[in-house]
C-alpha cells in the first residue's frame, strides 16, 4: 500500500440515484434472440461446410443434374419470398395497433409457410423414392442434411406462429406478445437469407 | 460383454434394453451397490429433516442466478469425483500391466473409461464450475439483480444436469462409448461400435450442449444490457470482461458442436454416409469440424479462469491489477485466435506444409497475449502487499505450473516436433498440465475466494492448506513422468505395456494420483469443517478480505436475493474501491419496491423429459421417444402461456432485510 | 450520462425493440429480391452463360446482394439498433462463419490433395 498516496478524493459522488434505474421487463429480449439467432447461423454455416467438402462425392448415385428440377425450386423460393413479405404486413398492422389485422397477415404468412413445406415434402418423397435417398451418397446425406434442417426450422417456426396467434386472441398487442410477434418476425426473415444461400449453393450451383 | 457383439434384439416396449444391459462386473456392481446406499441414505436425511419442500421451492425451481451458481458448483463437484474416480482406475491399471500381467481391466472396460473420464471432466466438471462461477459472480459484478432471463438460466442448468444424468446412467446400464472423449469416427460410427456406447455420448452432449448455448446467450446478453449505470465496457471487472468473452465463445462454437454431433448421429440412426468410409463419407471432416468446436472450448474454460487470478491477485496484492487495458486486449485477442488454431488438433491427418504452418503459427501467436497475461499478474504482485492467503496461494501456484504447460504447448504447436509427440502421453501431460494447473487451481482460487461472499463465513484454513500441498506435489509427481515417457514415445490410451522399465515411472504417476486423492479428501474435508465451524469463522462486514475491489463487495454476505437494495452508479474501473475511498456509507432508508422475477418448475420438467427422450434414442424406444419428444414441445409451449412471470418485493420488505443485517453485526460486535 | 435518461420506464414492459420498416421498404425489399430471385433462376434455367465461371460469379453475386436486401428491407438492420450491439454480433458470426466454412474447405481439400491424388473426379485444382 505504501505506493498509493491516500487521500481523501474531493469531488462528490453520488452512488444511488434518486431513482432507481429499473431494466424494463423484456428489456434484453431482442438482442438476446439476435444472438440465438446468429449461433443457429452457425449451425447453417457447419451444415454448408459439410455439403461443400462433401457436395461432389456422389459415389456412383445420382448427381444434382439428374435429380434437382429447377422449377419446382423457382416455386418453392416464391412462398418463402411471398410468407416474408407478408409476415412484414403483419408487422406493419402491429406498428397500427390493429390486431385482427395481424392475425390475419400471421395466417396468411402461416398458409404460405406451409406451402413451402409441402412442396420440400413431395420434392424429398420424389427423390427417396427414386432412390436418391439420404443413405445413398455422401452428397444426398449433406444435402438431405442442410435442406431438411432448414425445413426443420420452418416448421418449427409454424407451430411457433400458430401459438402466437392463440396468444395474440388471448392477450391482445400485450407489450409481451409484441416482443414476441418481433421475434418470431426475426426467426422468419432469418430462415429467408438461410434460404437463399440454400438455393444458391445447393440447386443454382449444382445446375451450372 | 455379450452384449456388445452380434445381432443385438429389440422389442417394440423397450428397444434394446433388456437384462444383458446390466454390465456383469463386481467393479461396477460395487459402484452400483455404493451409489444406492449413498442415495438411499441422502433420501432419507432429507425426507427425515424434511426439505424436500425447501429444495424444491428454494432450490430446484428457483431463478435466482446466485442458486444457480451453486448448484453449477456442486453438480461440477460430483462429476468432478466421478471422473478423478475413472483416473485413478486408469493409473492404477498402467501401473500393475506389465510383464504379462493383464491389470485388473479388461480392454471394453478401460477404453469406455478413458472416455468417460474425458468426457466427463471437460463437460460435466470443467463446465459447470466456469458456467457456475460466471452465473454467481457476473451480475453481482456488474451491479444487477439477476440475469437477462433468469428463468431460461434455470432450465440451462436442468439441461446439464439431464446430459450429467445420462453420463452416469450409462455407467449401469449398457455401457460408455469405447473411442476416446471425442469419439472419431469410423470408430466411433455404427459398424465399429454398434452399442449403445456411443449413443450416450451423442445424447448426453446433445442435451447439455443445448443447456450451454442457452445459458452462453444469457450471461452475454446479461453482460451487454443489464449493467449498472455508469459501468462502461472499460470500467467492467475484469472477470466480467473474461465472462463476455467466454460466453461470446461458447455462442460461436458449441453450435458448431451441436451440428457435428446431430451427423454422426444421422450416420448411426438413419444409415447416412458423412463420416463412413462408404459412398463418398469422409471421417477426417468429422475431426475436423469438431476441432472447430474443440479448440475455441479450451480457452471458454481458461478465459473466466484467468479472469479469477486476476481479481484474486488485485485483491492479495492491495493494489489495482497491472495493465488493465492490455488485460483486456489480451483476453480479446484470444477470443479472435482460437478461432484460427484448430487444424494443430490433427497435424499430423495429412496436411500440407502450408496449411500446417499457418496453424502453427497462429497457434504460436497465441502465446503472446497469454504470455503477456502472465506478466500483468506478476508486475500486478510487484511491490504489493502481498498476502498469501489461500486463494493468492493458488494463484502462485498456477503461475508456475501454468507457465510450463504453455511452454509445453508451443513445442507441441510446431509441426515437425508434433509428429514425434502427437498421441503420446507428452501431450497428455501438457493439457493436464495446463488444465490441472490452470482450470482446477483456479476453481479452487475461486471456490476459496468467494466462499465468504456466498456463503457469510470463511472456509476452514487447515484443511485448505493441507488440500493445497497435496494437490501441487501429487499434480508434479503425477505428470511429470508423463512428460518423460511421451518423449520416449509411449503412446496414449494403453491398456498394457510390454516394456518392463517404463513401470517405474507408472508407478509414480500412481502415487502422484494418490497424492492428488489426498488433495480431493482434504478439500472434502475442508468444506466439511467449514460448515461445521461456521460460527467461528462468521464474516461481518461486506468486504471479508479488506481490499475487495469489485462491486460483489459491496453488497452484504451472503446477498440478498435482490443483491443490491440500491443500484449502484459506477463512476470508475474497480469501482467498491472507488466507493470506500470516497467513503460510501449504504443506504439505510429511502428504498423502493424491488421487481423481481418468479420461480418456475417449468425448467426441471422440459430438462426431465429432455433427458427421459435423451434415453430413449440411447435404446431405440421408438414409442417413448415419441411422447416424450411431443411431450418436451407440449411442455414448451405451456410455459409460454404463462405471462405473469415476476412480483415485487415491498419496499417495507427490503427495509427489513437490510436493517436485519445491520442487528447481526452490531450484535456480533 | 444523466440520471434522468436511465431511471424512466420505471417498472414498466418494453415492447417491440428493433427497428422497424415502413410499407414503402417492404415493398422495396420485395421487389428488389423478386428481381435478384429471378436474375439467377433465369441464367441457369435457360442453360447459363458460355462459361460456367462467370455463371458461377452472377449466381453468387445475386446471391449476396439478396441476402444484404434482406437484411436490410426485412431484418432493418441498422449501425443504431441496440446501441450497435446486432451489427457487431452480426459482424462477428460472418467473421467465424468465413473463417470456419473457407478453413474447412481449405484444410479438406488440401488433405484431399495430398492423400488422395487423382481420385477427385477432377473436381479439385490445387491445394
Amino acid at each position: 500500500m505504501s505506493t498509493e498516496v491516500l487521500t481523501a478524493p474531493t469531488d462528490e459522488r453520488v452512488f444511488h440515484l434518486e431513482q432507481e434505474p429499473e431494466h424494463p421487463e423484456g428489456t434484453s429480449t431482442a438482442l438476446g434472440f439476435w444472438i440465438y439467432l446468429m449461433s443457429d447461423c452457425l449451425i447453417f454455416a457447419t451444415l454448408f461446410a459439410t455439403f461443400a467438402v462433401l457436395g461432389g462425392n456422389y459415389a456412383g448415385g445420382p448427381t444434382p443434374k439428374e435429380i434437382f428440377e429447377l422449377p419446382l425450386v423457382a416455386v418453392n423460393t416464391a412462398m418463402l419470398l411471398l410468407s416474408s413479405i407478408t409476415y412484414g404486413f403483419a408487422m406493419l398492422s402491429m406498428q397500427d395497433k390493429d390486431l385482427s389485422g395481424v392475425i390475419r397477415w400471421l395466417l396468411i404468412t402461416a398458409c404460405f409457410g406451409a406451402a413451402f413445406l409441402c412442396i420440400e415434402l413431395y420434392e424429398f418423397y420424389h427423390l427417396i423414392h427414386e432412390g436418391a435417398g439420404p443413405q445413398r451418397s455422401a452428397f444426398l446425406s449433406s444435402f438431405f442434411a442442410l435442406v431438411g434442417t432448414h425445413g426443420l426450422h420452418v416448421t418449427f417456426g409454424l407451430i411457433w406462429l400458430f401459438t402466437l396467434v392463440v396468444q395474440l386472441r388471448k392477450h391482445g398487442l400485450s407489450p409481451a406478445n409484441e416482443r414476441r410477434v418481433e421475434c418470431l418476425s426475426m426467426f422468419w426473415h432469418f430462415l429467408d437469407v438461410i434460404w437463399i444461400g440454400v438455393f444458391t449453393f445447393v440447386y443454382l450451383f449444382g445446375m451450372i | 460383454m455379450a452384449a456388445g457383439s452380434g445381432e443385438i434384439e429389440t422389442t417394440f416396449l423397450l428397444g434394446r434394453l433388456n437384462w444383458d444391459a446390466i454390465p456383469q462386473e463386481p467393479i461396477v456392481w460395487g459402484t452400483f451397490v455404493g451409489v444406492v446406499i449413498i442415495g438411499v441414505c441422502a433420501m432419507a436425511a432429507i425426507t427425515y429433516f424434511r426439505l424436500w419442500g425447501t429444495l424444491w421451492h428454494d432450490w430446484f425451481t428457483s431463478v435466482d442466478h446466485k442458486k444457480i451458481g451453486i448448484m453449477y458448483m456442486i453438480l461440477g463437484l460430483i462429476m468432478f469425483l466421478r471422473g478423478f474416480a475413472d483416473a485413478i482406475m486408469m493409473r492404477a491399471q498402467q501401473a500393475m500391466a506389465f510383464d504379462g500381467n493383464e491389470g485388473y481391466l479388461n480392454a471394453h472396460h478401460y477404453d469406455q473409461i478413458f472416455t468417460a473420464h474425458g468426457t466427463i471432466m471437460i463437460f460435466f466438471a470443467a463446465m459447470p464450475f466456469v458456467t457456475g462461477f460466471m452465473n454467481y459472480v457476473v451480475p453481482l459484478q456488474i451491479g444487477a439483480r439477476d440475469v437477462s432471463f433468469p428463468f431460461l438460466n434455470n432450465f440451462s442448468f436442468w439441461m446439464t444436469v439431464g446430459g450429467a444424468v445420462m453420463m452416469m446412467v450409462s455407467l449401469f446400464i449398457g455401457e460408455f462409448g469405447q473411442t476416446g472423449w471425442l469419439a472419431f469416427p469410423p470408430l466411433s460410427g455404427s459398424e465399429a461400435q454398434p452399442y449403445v456406447g456411443v449413443d450416450y455420448w451423442i445424447w448426453g452432449l446433445q442435451v447439455a450442449g443445448v443447456g450451454t448455448t442457452l445459458s452462453g446467450i444469457n450471461l452475454l446478453v446479461t453482460i451487454l444490457k443489464m449493467r449498472a449505470p455508469g459501468m462502461t465496457l472499460m470500467r467492467m471487472p475484469i472477470f466480467t470482461w473474461t465472462a463476455l468473452c467466454t460466453n461470446i465463445l461458447i455462442v460461436a462454437t458449441f453450435p458448431v458442436l451441436t451440428a457435428t454431433i446431430t451427423l454422426l448421429a444421422l450416420d448411426r440412426y438413419l444409415g447416412m454416409n458423412f463420416f463412413t468410409n462408404d459412398l463418398g463419407g469422409n471421417p477426417m471432416l468429422y475431426v475436423n469440424l469438431i476441432w472447430i468446436w474443440g479448440h475455441p472450448e479450451v480457452y471458454i474454460l481458461i478465459l473466466p479462469i484467468f479472469g479469477i487470478f486476476s481479481e484474486v491477485a488485485a485483491t492479495f496484492s492491495g493494489k489495482r491489477l497491472f495493465g488493465y487495458n492490455s488485460m483486456v486486449y489480451a483476453t480479446v485477442c484470444i477470443t479472435i485466435l482460437s478461432y484460427l488454431v484448430w487444424l494443430h488438433h490433427f497435424f499430423t491427418m495429412g496436411s500440407g506444409a502450408t496449411v500446417n504452418s499457418f496453424f502453427g503459427i497462429a497457434t504460436m501467436i497465441i502465446s503472446i497475449p497469454t504470455g503477456a497475461k502472465v506478466f500483468n499478474w506478476l508486475f500486478t504482485m510487484y511491490k504489493g502487499r502481498v498476502r498469501f492467503e489461500l486463494p493468492m496461494m493458488w494463484t502462485i501456484a498456477f503461475l508456475l505450473t501454468f507457465t510450463i504447460g504453455g511452454m509445453t504447448g508451443v513445442m507441441l504447436a510446431v509441426p515437425p516436433a508434433d509428429f514425434v509427440l502427437h498421441n503420446s502421453l507428452f501431450l497428455i501431460a501438457h493439457f493436464h498440465n495446463v488444465i490441472i494447473g490452470g482450470v482446477v487451481f483456479g476453481v479452487f482460487a475461486g471456490i476459496n475466494y468467494w466462499w465468504p461472499k456466498a456463503f457469510g463465513y470463511r472456509m476452514n484454513q487447515f484443511w485448505g492448506h493441507v488440500s493445497f500441498w497435496c494437490w501441487v506435489g501429487g499434480f508434479w509427481v503425477a505428470f511429470t513422468p508423463l512428460y518423460v515417457m511421451g518423449l520416449m514415445g509411449v503412446t496414449r490410451r494403453m491398456r498394457v505395456f510390454e516394456d518392463p522399465t517404463l513401470q517405474p515411472f507408472f508407478i509414480v504417476a500412481a502415487i502422484g494420483a494418490v497424492l492428488i486423492l489426498a488433495g480431493i479428501g482434504a478439500l472434502a474435508l475442508q468444506v466439511f469443517f467449514s460448515i461445521l465451524q461456521r460460527k467461528n469463522n462468521r464474516v461481518y462486514s461486506n468486504d471479508p478480505w479488506q481490499d475487495g475491489r469489485t462491486l460483489e463487495w459491496a453488497t452484504t454476505c451472503p446477498p440478498p436475493h435482490y443483491n443490491f437494495a440500491r443500484t449502484p452508479v459506477v463512476y470508475d474501473l474497480d469501482a467498491w474501491h472507488d466507493m470506500k475511498e470516497h467513503g460510501y456509507v449504504p443506504p439505510r432508508e429511502g428504498f423502493e419496491p424491488i421487481h423481481m422475477p418468479k420461480n418456475s418448475g417449468a425448467g426441471v420438467i422440459i430438462a426431465g423429459i429432455s433427458t427421459v427422450l435423451a434415453f430413449a434414442l440411447v435404446w431405440h424406444i421408438w414409442w417413448l421417444a415419441l411422447v416424450t419428444f411431443v411431450g418436451m414441445i407440449a411442455a414448451a409451449i405451456h410455459h409460454t402461456f404463462n405471462y405473469d412471470r415476476s412480483y415485487n418485493i415491498p419496499a417495507s420488505e427490503v427495509r427489513e432485510t437490510e436493517h436485519a443485517v445491520d442487528h447481526a453485526t452490531t450484535e456480533a460486535v | 450520462m444523466s440520471a434522468s435518461d436511465l431511471s424512466h420506464d420505471h417498472g414498466h414492459e418494453l415492447g417491440a425493440q428493433m427497428p422497424h420498416g415502413s410499407k414503402k421498404s417492404y415493398v422495396t425489399g420485395f421487389v428488389l429480391s423478386v428481381i435478384l430471385t429471378v436474375i439467377p433462376f433465369g441464367v441457369v434455367m435457360a442453360g447459363g452463360f458460355a462459361s460456367a465461371q462467370m455463371t458461377g460469379i452472377l449466381v453468387l453475386a445475386c446471391a449476396v446482394v439478396q441476402m444484404v436486401v434482406h437484411i436490410i428491407y426485412f431484418l432493418h438492420m441498422s449501425p443504431k439498433a441496440q446501441q450497435g450491439w446486432v451489427l457487431s454480433a452480426m459482424a462477428f458470426t460472418i467473421i467465424v462463419l468465413v473463417i470456419a466454412v473457407v478453413g474447412t474447405i481449405w484444410v479438406m481439400l488440401n488433405m484431399d490433395s495430398y492423400m488422395m491424388p487423382g481420385m477427385d473426379g477432377g473436381r479439385l485444382s490445387d491445394g
